[in-house]
């Protein structure tokens, strides 16, 4: 718990008023909401942005469709609906690495990688990730390259960026299903690599 | 690979839920959301990120008429008493509405 600041169970009493009040009014639906929470516990997680960038590693005429309209590329797989509207996927190459973020709140691509994960949200990425990425990139525990170029792209409401990681050597052949499992979550927000098979 | 929870906290689950289903349902875009969510994280950036998410979602509903301030201080102090005056394993219930 967090609310240091407020009597035992204020938060909790705070937001079951303020859903018995909007559920008497009939602007929320509670079973709604409990199956939105389930979804988001449960069902919707970075799995599917791994599915995604296993296809365009095995499927060149995908991974073209993919760059050039990611959205749509996505929703061939099944993922689409909320905050996945507009996605935008940047491709790391040995020249160029991508790195989502932020700034003003905790945009994400819900679709493809869930909800984010709590450094994601925290101001010190936030801040940090556009006014030095090198730096935060070597606290993830990644040295870049003085050759490589780093790009940082904020989330908004309307736009989600998606890095498309470089797959790793000596995976020539793998099948997308193997592949799908060397993707990480952090790989796709720039603040990893794919994982060594 | 397993992802963290999203949620520490049921409330947390709770009042994200109530925030996507209002958009949904067009009491508020989502770019609106977002500056109201994003003013409320820079408001107090110490502050933990789900109570900033609370504290936007209620500007937005009390902003727009669907639950005032003080509707929603008469109903946590309900809420309170209810849990309180319950026995301990039985349903807490609102009886003074």
């Amino acid at each position: 718990m967090h609310d240091h600041d407020h009597e035992p169970g204020a938060l909790e009493f705070r937001v079951q008023a303020l859903e018995s009040l909007l559920a008497e009014r009939g602007y929320v639906d509670p079973e709604a909401m409990d199956r939105l929470i389930e979804t988001y516990e449960h069902e919707v997680g970075p799995h599917n942005g791994a599915q995604v960038v296993a296809r365009a590693w095995t499927d060149p005429a995908y991974k073209a469709r993919l760059l050039s309209d990611g959205s749509a590329a996505i929703a061939e797989l099944g993922f689409t609906g909320r905050q996945g509207e507009h996605m935008v996927v940047v491709e790391n190459t040995p020249e160029v690495h991508n790195l989502v973020v932020c700034t003003l709140c905790s945009c994400y691509p819900w679709p493809v990688l869930g909800l984010p994960p709590v450094w994601y949200k925290a101001p010190p990425y936030r801040a940090r990730a556009v006014i030095e990425p090198r730096a935060v990139l070597a606290e993830f525990g990644m040295e870049v390259g003085d050759d490589v170029e780093v790009r940082v792209w904020d989330s908004t409401a309307e736009i989600r960026y998606l890095v498309l990681p470089e797959q790793p050597a000596g995976t020539e052949g793998w099948d997308a299903a193997a592949l799908a499992g060397l993707v990480t979550r952090d790989a796709m927000i720039g603040t990893g690599l794919a994982a060594a098979p | 690979m397993t992802p963290e929870a999203p949620f520490e906290e049921p409330w947390q689950a709770r009042a994200f839920a109530m925030t996507v289903r209002l958009h949904e349902a067009g009491h508020f875009t989502w770019p609106a959301w977002s500056e109201h969510l994003g003013r409320a994280l820079r408001a107090e950036p110490e502050r933990p990120y789900w109570e900033s998410w609370l504290a936007a979602l209620e500007e937005l509903t009390a902003g727009s008429g669907l639950a005032s301030t003080a509707e929603l201080n008469d109903r946590q102090a309900a809420w309170r008493r209810a849990h309180e005056e319950t026995p301990h394993g039985q349903p807490v219930r609102l009886t003074d509405q």
